[in-house]
């Protein structure tokens, strides 16, 4: 370089160019870079949007499955009505009349007055006979004093309540009448009729498929259990066997190179596809029952194997080779190296692995799909240890897509509603797993 | 005896083995632990290796192998005159296995007894009537042979149990004995116990070939079953899907091609709803955010992967297909009648991209990172600008690695099912418009193998033909990407 070619810089540059004043390329380049990083921001933008208005929708939907509307009355027994009701032919609907008379006593003493009759109580609250009489064929102390009555209204006196149906959208059919509807105004004025805590939708079980007011969760969230009890017995032992396998024990050969192969290829494999395996194996060629929590914890423990297998190695991976040394060093096998120094080590990422993988196993659909859990209507809980893996039973996912893809709108809420639990189920089970990484998982 | 007695025997009789062969050794040794070769426990472990092992190991296989044989000697039992047209002996046979669990039930009811259950003369007409009163399925199929059969398949199955329940004893105790007269100071106890350890790692971690094994056989037999009743050359190029409801007989127009089509279409609208807004968002947060936003963003990027498929299927249906119905449907916001129902190929994509997007933006946020630094220095170097630099070094570069990302993205938008199941629809459709109801592969699988149909029918035994070509697809779709993601990989490493 000499100095003649300094001397007359290039024509083609300004002379009197500053880096302060921009000129017109500078500015587009300068423009184009704002643009570049306002697109950006916009895609984490739109990310983050659709997860606020899912979380939106799953929250203001299913809330509403967790309250229903409930007539709550005083009502008191004697002991003459008792027994002339238990002489009737129709007993319950003995019951039923003292209860509406009941109801309507109320309802004038409030100062609201409105003609009803019986039909037109049993549109609102079903056949309310049969609870009050078991409960006083239960409770016989209770005959004489005042008892008070919670009984859950139909479901459509609830989507009224709840905004989901309207004087506009309502149809007179034999569930639900216009004029109930001035009934029902008048119980919530009198504050009979108001909305209480639904605990049926967490214990209960599946109703039948006009009575989206009974239906609950609780059969399949019993049905899930076992399966993931299926899931962890089979694929963690399995899963930290083949880890410890490939990790510590495999030689580099073309068997080793075969499993590794598999295990990421499988990690891959349309859950769907597990499902057929499950249907041809499991329920065509063994025989075994279906719709049972066992067959489909067989199928998502082949599906969450790899997904422990890898987290393992990697927890495996993670403990450094001075352990494995210091422990051959003074005169252990292999295998006990391994068995007493490596695995306890690894130990809380295996477990954090393990979680993530039931975690991800409890809310698959797709294969229960195929083994027949969702034809199955869970209407109670299993009986016993052993009938809670081998008889038929719903779990939440199926449940959640059974109710989805009945006809009646009622059960739409039921579904939200039980995403809200089998959310809150994935969200407890992901903050154990961070929890575990963050206070035991040893950094080297 | 139920499994569950068997089962709990054998551990008893493996945690008794354990306390034995342990005391003898230590007796042998003459209660001198040094004079042992190995640990106490080691003799205690081999003895219940050596119990544990065998015996489920010949549970496993008998429980495998009886339904095997016992069908095959039912199935004999069954004359070729008895199946009738539109039946086939796998109808037979489910109706025989239906016929035996009927008078199981007739049993435990107490309307028949074993003997009459078991008795060969017994007239089906009767057989029939009790099954009746017991409350069990019964069709008008049963017949002499059938009937015959079923009381065969009673007896040879109680039989096989019972032999199953000696033979695993059996097994047990000679492992029980075996592992006692061999314990002695001498024994090299830890030498064997690890040996037979380190085959039950080999055995666990051969378990991912079983089942990929599994998988391909019980789709291929399936599928081969499916193309002896239906032609194959119909099935892969056929343009019209429309099977027979009956599920017997029946014309069924079984073509993939409307399948596949409403699959791949689905899957470009979710790839292009995910591919940009992932991409950009990993530029963005490799690039551009402090480590403050990263560590926000990121992680609420990720729940969007970590939540259920069942919760975007019914996102789908009940939030994204009657909004996309208010604007592009009848009476919309932008008047078009575009959109006649919520389930149409544009919800299910929607969603579908939804939930890609933290799949496409972790995958390219670690290969962008994976560019070195030394290239974005040397574009800074001459003068370009960040965005200069991401749009001509860093992206170029990191191209190989992104279109695997997006091809590993495809084939998870292939084979997914709920939200397809949920949000778009059940006519298989060759059509172009986007906001028009089609179906895919995965949910033509879930459809045909729930419904009614006979297990034996090509009904139901074209959703494993499907399932081949869904497994196939995205098999080697992965292939592909892992291939070109690795080969990237090295470049850099």
């Amino acid at each position: 370089m000499t100095d003649a070619n300094l001397d007359k810089p290039a024509a083609a540059v300004p002379a009197s160019r500053s880096l302060l004043n921009g000129d017109e390329r500078t500015k587009k380049r300068e423009a184009a870079e704002k643009r570049f990083q306002y697109y950006g921001m916009a895609a984490i933008c739109t990310g983050l949007f659709f997860l606020v208005v899912l979380t939106v929708s799953i929250v203001r939907s299913g809330l509403p499955a967790f309250t229903n509307a409930v007539v709550a009355v005083d009502f008191s027994l004697s002991q003459e009505e008792f027994d002339a009701a238990e002489g009737q032919l129709f007993k319950t609907k003995a019951y039923q009349g003292l209860f509406n008379t009941a109801l309507q006593n109320k309802l004038t003493e409030a100062g609201i007055d409105v003609a009803f009759d019986d039909k037109a109580i049993e549109r609102i609250l079903g056949k309310t006979g049969g609870t009050i009489r078991e409960y006083f064929r239960e409770n016989t102390d209770d005959i004489g004093s005042p008892v008070m009555f919670e009984l859950a209204a139909s479901s459509r006196v609830d989507g009224y309540f709840k905004g989901r149906v309207t004087r506009d959208t309502l149809v007179d059919s034999r569930f639900l009448e216009l004029n109930d509807l001035d009934i029902v105004d008048a119980m919530a004025e009198a504050g009979v009729l108001k909305t209480a805590f639904n605990w049926n939708f967490i214990t209960g079980a599946d109703s039948g498929v006009d009575n989206p007011g009974g239906a609950g969760i609780g059969a399949s969230v019993v049905g899930s259990f076992f399966m993931m009890l299926v899931v962890l017995f089979l694929s963690l032992p399995i899963g930290v066997a083949a880890s410890i396998y490939l990790e510590e024990f495999a030689p580099q050969n073309r068997f080793t190179d075969l499993i590794e192969v598999n295990i990421s290829n499988l990690a891959a494999v349309p859950s769907i596809v597990f499902g057929i395996l499950g249907l041809a194996v499991f329920i065509q060629f063994m025989h075994l029952p279906q719709s049972a929590p066992l067959v489909g914890g067989l199928v998502l423990a082949l599906m969450t194997l790899p997904t422990i297998i890898i987290s393992t190695r990697a927890s495996l991976q993670a403990v450094p080779p001075s352990i494995r040394d210091a422990a051959l060093g003074v005169g252990a096998s292999k295998m006990q190296a391994v068995f007493h120094h490596v695995l306890p080590l690894a130990m809380p990422g295996i477990l954090t692995g393990t979680i993530i993988g039931l975690a991800q196993a409890l809310g698959e659909t797709a294969p229960l799909l195929l083994i027949g859990m969702v034809g199955f209507v869970a209407r109670g809980y299993p009986d016993g240890l052993i009938a809670g893996f081998t008889d038929p039973n719903s779990a939440m996912p199926a449940q959640i897509y059974t109710w989805a893809s009945r006809a009646d709108v009622g059960f739409y809420e039921k579904a939200w509603g039980g995403i809200i639990v089998l959310l809150i189920f994935l969200l407890t089970m992901n903050t154990i797993a961070i929890i575990l990484r963050r206070r035991f998982e040893r950094r080297w | 005896m139920p499994i569950f007695w068997l089962v709990t025997l054998i551990l008893v009789i493996a945690a008794l083995g354990y306390v034995l062969a342990r005391s003898r050794a230590l007796a042998s040794a003459g209660g001198n632990r040094s004079a042992l070769h190995s640990l106490p426990s080691y003799y205690g472990m081999n003895s219940g290796l050596k119990i544990i092992v065998p015996g489920f190991g010949l549970m496993i296989l008998w429980l495998l192998a009886q339904p095997l044989y016992v069908d095959s000697v039912v199935s004999g039992m069954i004359p070729d005159a008895e199946i009738k047209e539109g039946s086939s002996r796998g109808l037979l046979l489910a109706e025989l296995r239906r016929t035996a669990e009927g008078i199981d039930l007739a049993i435990s009811k107490n309307i028949m007894d074993e003997e009459f259950a078991r008795n060969e003369s017994t007239e089906f007409a009767d057989m029939t009537a009790r099954l009746k009163d017991a409350g069990a399925v019964v069709t008008s199929s049963i017949t002499q042979p059938i009937m015959r059969g079923a009381q065969e398949l009673r007896v040879l199955s109680s039989t096989g149990r019972w032999l199953m329940t000696m033979a695993v004893i059996l097994v047990s105790l000679a492992g029980l004995f075996w592992s006692l007269r061999e314990t002695n100071a001498e024994f090299r106890a830890r030498n064997v116990v690890e040996q037979g350890v380190l085959a039950l790692l080999i055995g666990a971690a051969s378990i991912a070939i079983l089942t990929t094994i599994g998988i391909i056989l019980s789709l291929i037999f399936n599928t081969v079953e499916f193309f002896k009743l239906y032609p194959a050359m119909d099935f892969f190029f056929g343009v019209e899907w429309a099977p027979s409801f009956s599920g017997r007989g029946g014309a069924s127009e079984l073509g993939v091609l409307p399948l596949l089509w409403g699959t791949l279409y689905i899957s470009i609208v979710a790839l292009a709803v995910a591919v940009p807004i992932g991409l950009f968002a990993a530029i963005y947060l490799s690039e551009y955010a402090s480590n403050r936003v990263r560590s926000i963003a990121k992680p609420l990027l990720e729940i969007l992967a970590g939540i259920p498929t069942i919760v975007y299927g019914l996102f789908a249906l009940l939030t994204v297909g009657p909004m996309l119905v208010s604007v592009f449907g009848d009476g919309g916001a932008l008047g078009l009648n575009w959109q006649g129902g919520g389930r149409a190929v544009m919800t299910a994509g929607l969603v579908m991209g939804i939930m890609l997007i933290p799949f496409v933006s972790s995958l390219s946020d670690d290969i962008i990172n994976a560019v070195p630094q030394a290239m974005r220095d040397g574009s800074y170097g001459l003068g370009a600008t960040q965005s200069e630099t991401i749009k001509q070094v860093v992206l170029p570069a990191a191209l190989p690695g992104i279109v695997g990302a997006v091809l590993l993205a495809a084939s998870r938008a292939i084979g997914e099912t709920m939200i397809v199941v949920l949000g778009a629809g059940a006519a298989a459709r060759l059509s172009l418009n986007p906001f028009e109801a089609m179906t895919t592969v995965t949910a033509k699988i879930v459809s045909q193998l729930t419904g009614d149909s006979d297990f034996a029918s090509p009904e139901a035994l074209v959703a494993f033909a499907l399932g081949m070509t869904l497994f196939v697809l995205t098999l080697s779709l992965n292939v592909f990407a892992l291939y070109i993601v690795r080969k990237y990989q090295e470049q850099y490493d």
